[in-house]
């Protein structure tokens, strides 16, 4: 992070390049240099490698592949062994196979999610922000209501009316996730909107879309997609929590939050063997966890790249 | 602008937010078919189809939304708010019933989180790139990872599960008895203050110790975001004019991130502490679910898991009235704080 050893004789040759390759270079090596920042990156694409190669690593055993194939039905969860590499779950479900797929409804929720609600924010701070007037103040007063209510609650509330399972679960982190990108996206235009360059821009006769498009938004979006990185974490837990209460996915589903609440009951461990189950425990919130913590990272250290306050010390 | 015009439109700002939230709720509700809030009214016994068909039109359930709206806002100024089947009793008994338990929580964990996150906070900008600030980083950027359900089942695994200490629920059977079964006066329904109020020092002991493993699970959850502000905007103060004029001066060290640096930068942290309030509600419905705590976070889980439509309306618009009201708090504090906001 000190300023000092970073100007090398590659950044000198550099200042010739464009502008934009310039900056795009320079935010990749801090990036890189960052150690942090490469955990979170490697996190998330192992979480990726994971999710693509589910087929191979855990090759599904019905037509439907998110159903964890389970072996009996006996209560009691039993340790690793040769067939079940992470041992089983209550019922005997099996804890790689539900874990590995796991992954991959984790990515379409969070990855999906977060799309449509960047998608609505978007749109929504982007006419609050730049139009101003009666739309800026019917959204930022429907983002106020939207933000009076826990997230949490909310979407508890939401999935009640609408039913249970992962689809509900899925239509109502985007129908409630929106309003903080249209909060801080319209702040940034806000600030951007009255800078010198808009309006030499427009006073050139651009017009809004082009203005909106080739001067405000890229300003303007780094904010808002470093927010969007951070919240694929929030969407995942909270998708996680409404599973965990009984909210979200069916029993047997591969769904870390599904996992987890089925191995809830197991805290206590066995008479003679206080942590005979910490494994069934342990070892799902800790996938979750990893995975949380990698966008996490990954968002915080684009963040401190982009803090013009922070960046070149 | 003065500051009683101030709190005025702040006032009439709120009235307007939670006229929107009792909207959303009753919109969200309106989704479900009459039949399944028909429920509301009926306790218990099989309904026939028949009798269905009648109490859907004897309580206007197939009426016009805006009329079956209003039919319930004015019964919410009558204090009339439906049958909860998951807490046995009217809304309103339900709410006497849960509230002081999670209030008590809020009232232990609350200052915890805050206290944390402050103190964790300031460390870390003070010794900015030191093996301390990296510990309250990481502290922090865990703390927004983890889910609050697992930490919550870690805690209880290791200290209950295995060392047999800091079991779970509000207190141990004998003190319900006790609590519960005449003789002890229930003068605030918090049971560690009425167990003082009694001077019963085995009661409050046993309903604290039961506080202590989910107000810390909310703390770890809960304050990494003050302590992330409170070290960003440490750091900003530290590096103001200000601090090298008070340098100069020949303030000390101790002086200097006390009153100058860090009066400064609590600003930003009082303005989050609402975000961090709302955030701690959500927390609560799972650390009560796992804990077992019977409160109205608990409450809220065993409504959504039974259908039970009036307590989720009710919860909802309760849990946006507190957020609401504590959010006026906090900018009130601010506007005092730093009299900048109201001019503005």
């Amino acid at each position: 992070m000190k300023g000092r050893t970073m100007e090398t004789s590659t950044d000198r040759r550099l200042s010739a390049a464009h502008p934009r390759l310039k900056e795009l270079l320079f935010t990749l090596r801090r990036f890189l240099k960052n150690p942090l920042s490469v955990i979170g990156l490697s996190l998330v694409v192992i979480f990726g490698i994971i999710a693509l190669l589910a087929p191979v690593l855990a090759p599904p055993k019905y037509p439907d592949p998110f159903r964890i194939p389970h072996t009996g039905f006996r209560i009691e969860p039993s340790p690793p062994s040769a067939a079940h590499p992470l041992g089983t779950m209550q019922q005997q479900y099996d804890m790689l196979y539900g874990l590995i797929w796991g992954t991959r409804s984790a990515f379409r929720i969070g990855v999906f999610v977060v799309a449509a609600n960047l998608l609505i924010g978007i749109i929504l701070g982007v006419l609050a922000g730049y139009f101003g007037g009666a739309w800026d103040e019917i959204i930022m007063r429907i983002t106020d209501i939207f933000f009076a209510i826990p997230y949490l609650v909310m979407a508890m509330a939401l999935v009640v009316a609408i039913g249970r399972g992962l689809k509900a679960v899925t239509i109502v982190l985007i129908i409630t996730g929106w309003p903080s990108y249209t909060r801080v996206l319209r702040s940034d235009i806000l600030v951007t909107r009255g800078r010198d360059f808009i309006q030499a821009a427009r006073a050139s006769g651009a017009s809004h879309l082009r203005i909106m498009i080739n001067h405000i938004l890229p300003n303007a979006m780094y904010s808002v997609l470093i927010l969007a990185s951070l919240n694929i974490g929030t969407t995942i837990l909270t998708a996680a929590a409404l599973s965990f209460l009984g909210l979200g996915s069916e029993t047997g589903t591969a769904d870390w939050g599904q996992i987890i609440s089925l191995c809830r009951n197991w805290i206590v461990g066995a008479p003679g063997n206080r942590f005979a189950y910490w494994y069934v425990v342990f070892i799902p919130g800790f996938v979750i966890s990893l995975f949380v913590l990698g966008w996490n990272l990954m968002g915080d250290a684009v963040r401190d790249i982009f803090d013009p306050r922070m960046r070149r010390r | 602008m003065s500051l009683v015009s101030y709190v005025i439109r702040r006032l009439l700002f709120m009235v307007l937010v939670l006229v929107g939230v009792s909207l959303i709720v009753f919109t969200m509700m309106m989704l479900l078919p009459p039949g399944q809030r028909v429920a509301i009214y009926v306790n218990g016994d099989r309904v026939t189809p028949q009798m269905m068909d009648r109490l859907i039109a004897k309580y206007g359930l197939d009426e016009p939304a805006p009329l079956q709206y209003w039919r319930w806002v004015s019964n919410i100024f009558r204090g009339e708010f439906g049958y909860s089947i998951t807490a046995s009793a009217p809304v309103w008994d339900g709410f006497v019933r849960f509230f002081p338990v999670s209030l008590e929580l809020v009232l232990l964990a609350a200052p915890l989180i805050i206290l944390t996150g402050i103190l964790l906070g300031t460390l870390g900008a003070v010794r900015k790139d030191t093996p301390t600030d990296h510990f309250t980083r990481i502290m922090a950027i865990v703390g927004f990872s983890l889910p609050t359900f697992w930490l919550g089942l870690l805690l209880l695994m290791v200290f209950y599960g295995f060392a047999g200490i800091f079991p779970p629920s509000q207190m141990s059977n004998e003190v319900r008895n006790v609590v519960f079964g005449g003789g002890f006066h229930q003068y605030t329904r918090l049971v560690t203050l009425d167990a003082i109020l009694n001077w019963r020092w085995d009661i409050f002991w046993d309903a604290f110790y039961r506080m202590i493993l989910p107000s810390v699970n909310l703390a770890i959850i809960n304050s990494a975001l003050i302590m992330r502000l409170m070290r960003s905007s440490m750091l900003e103060s530290l590096g103001q004019d200000y601090m090298m004029t008070a340098r100069a001066k020949g303030a000390d060290r101790r002086t200097l991130i006390r009153h100058h640096a860090r009066r400064n930068a609590m600003l930003p942290v009082i303005t989050i502490s609402g975000i961090t309030f709302a955030d701690l509600m959500g927390s609560m419905v799972i650390t009560e679910t796992i804990f077992d705590r019977k409160g109205i976070g608990w409450w809220m889980a065993q409504a959504a898991l039974q259908l039970d439509v009036p307590a989720i309306m009710f919860d909802v618009l309760f849990l946006g009235t507190v957020y609401v009201v504590i959010n006026l708090i906090v900018d009130l504090i601010y506007a005092w704080v730093d009299p900048r906001v109201r001019l503005a």
